[in-house]
């Protein structure tokens, strides 16, 4: 089964979103996700600055098997990205929601967060 | 969609956790745990992978050894009762048919391990070809299954459950012997680059040799390893898969398999004429063998680029060495574009492929 923590939102692209509260957020895949892709390889993440807008594609995710698009789940502008997964993207096997993380955004409407999945609705959605 | 065909170790797989996958018409496990896990393993210790897809066919008959000589390009002359030998079979045009493995048991009785892809393909073409000489080939497939036990610690693993003398089992031979109380045939082969046998069984006792192998293995680290891990260990090793490096269009001259075609083994096989000219005239494109220095994975169809940007080729294979934490691969390219410089787009950045004369890992061989 899956982990699918009760305090993140979730787009049905399969990212998950952490508010801080401040007006920034984190980013990264589920774990439905990562265990869909198998071992991860690579990840390509944007530069800090990136502008994105909900649904944009900010980078790519390479497992053995396939190389699959990274989608924001809302707008916002990239303030840091997660460097450690360059020498080390099994992190996001291990650890999709902690130290697999990979991207902060500086939310333009921190009112789209409602907008997202909450807990019980990605739960459904991936069965 | 018609129903995938099942190894008897299906739900084995299932119970263990594995992601089963279709693969060439079969449910096969491709990982357990992770690929790249389970590859080093294989590299450290020792892995267990069910290959009972894959075919086999009885040789037997007064003329076997013709037929045989026939058919492939290695040459079958050389083996004795015990022997086992690795050829291409091929079409006239000197394009593959298929590569296999041939045991010779007793003069005029062989058997042939095939691709479980090319299994009807085969066996249809070795009934065709058998026309004219007295031999009977028949397909034994589902009467067969086949594990493979590969790495440093499968010696020690499988000598633990046979009375059978390993050590006087040398590379690319076998003897017929009894593993953890199943008839087996005991071949010192497999596709990993690593040291290890290969053991064909009856299907009724799959489960049982299975299950005494992972528990006689849990003291030396044995682990379930998958089609996933097979593909990326048997590209370290630099062995060709058939639909990659040789298919119906990919000659095994081209494939740099050269050591395998027996142009003068004394007798007309099919595709000698095809692949003489090719020797003597020279290919239009090569298979080569490259790494690149880079995490991103350079995968199987993306076109080759040559000099200054001109389509020189495509790449065949391509998986990340988890080995040497880079990507490695193959691909066909021009023969005037062989020698480089060759490079790949991925997502707009372009990696240049560094040729590498396979294998990019040391092969372990037992001493024949």
């Amino acid at each position: 089964m899956s982990s699918v923590p009760s305090d993140l939102r979730y787009a049905k692209s399969h990212e998950w979103l952490k508010p801080a509260g401040d007006g920034t957020a984190t980013v990264g895949i589920t774990d439905y996700a990562q265990n869909s892709l198998g071992d991860i390889t690579y990840v390509q993440l944007p530069k800090v600055g990136a502008t994105l807008t909900a649904g944009q594609v900010y980078g790519v995710v390479e497992s053995v098997k396939a190389a699959s698009d990274l989608y924001s789940p809302v707008a916002g502008t990239v303030v840091e990205v997660n460097s450690a997964l360059d020498s080390a993207p099994e992190t996001v096997n291990g650890s999709p929601y902690e130290g697999g993380w990979m991207i902060k955004l500086k939310l333009a409407d921190p009112a789209a967060v409602s907008a997202l999945l909450d807990s019980v609705a990605y739960g459904k959605l991936i069965g | 969609m018609s129903e995938l065909k099942r190894t008897p170790l299906r739900d084995f797989h299932a119970v263990n956790g594995a992601r089963l996958v279709d693969f060439a018409g079969w449910e096969m496990p491709v990982q357990y745990r992770s690929i790249l896990e389970e590859h080093k393993a294989v590299r450290r210790t020792a892995g267990l992978f069910d290959v009972s897809h894959m075919g086999e066919v009885d040789v037997k008959g007064p003329d076997a050894l013709r037929y045989l000589n026939h058919l492939v390009t290695n040459d079958v002359a050389r083996l004795f009762p015990g022997r086992v030998l690795y050829s291409p079979m091929c079409y006239p045009n000197g394009g593959v048919v298929d590569d296999l493995l041939v045991y010779m048991r007793a003069p005029e009785d062989y058997f042939l391990c095939i691709n479980a892809g090319n299994i009807d393909k085969d066996v249809a073409w070795l009934h065709e070809q058998a026309k004219g000489f007295n031999v009977a080939v028949t397909d034994r497939s589902e009467d067969y299954a086949l594990i493979a036990v590969q790495g440093p610690a499968a010696a020690a693993i499988v000598q633990s459950l046979t009375g059978a003398k390993l050590d006087r089992i040398g590379y690319y031979h076998f003897a017929e012997g009894t593993v953890a109380g199943v008839h087996c045939i005991i071949s010192r082969t497999g596709y990993t680059g690593e040291d290890g046998f290969e053991l064909y069984h009856a299907a009724g006792d799959a489960v049982t040799l299975t299950e005494a192998v992972v528990k006689a293995g849990a003291a030396h680290g044995l682990e379930l390893t998958g089609l996933g891990a097979r593909d990326s260990l048997r590209l370290e090793a630099g062995y060709p898969l058939y639909g990659h490096e040789i298919t119906a269009d990919i000659s095994p001259l081209t494939a740099g398999l050269g050591w395998t075609v027996k142009l003068d083994k004394g007798i007309d096989f099919i595709g000698r004429d095809a692949l003489a000219a090719e020797k003597k005239n020279g290919a239009p494109s090569k298979v080569v063998y490259f790494k690149t220095g880079d995490r991103r994975i350079v995968r199987a169809d993306a076109p080759v680029l040559g000099a200054d940007g001109t389509p020189a080729g495509k790449v065949l294979s391509g998986t990340l060495s988890p080995i040497f934490n880079e990507a490695i691969g193959s691909a066909l390219v021009a023969s005037a574009s062989a020698t480089g410089p060759l490079s790949v787009d991925i997502r707009g950045t372009p990696i240049h492929l560094q040729l590498v004369k396979p294998p990019f890992v040391p092969l372990k061989k037992a001493s024949s």
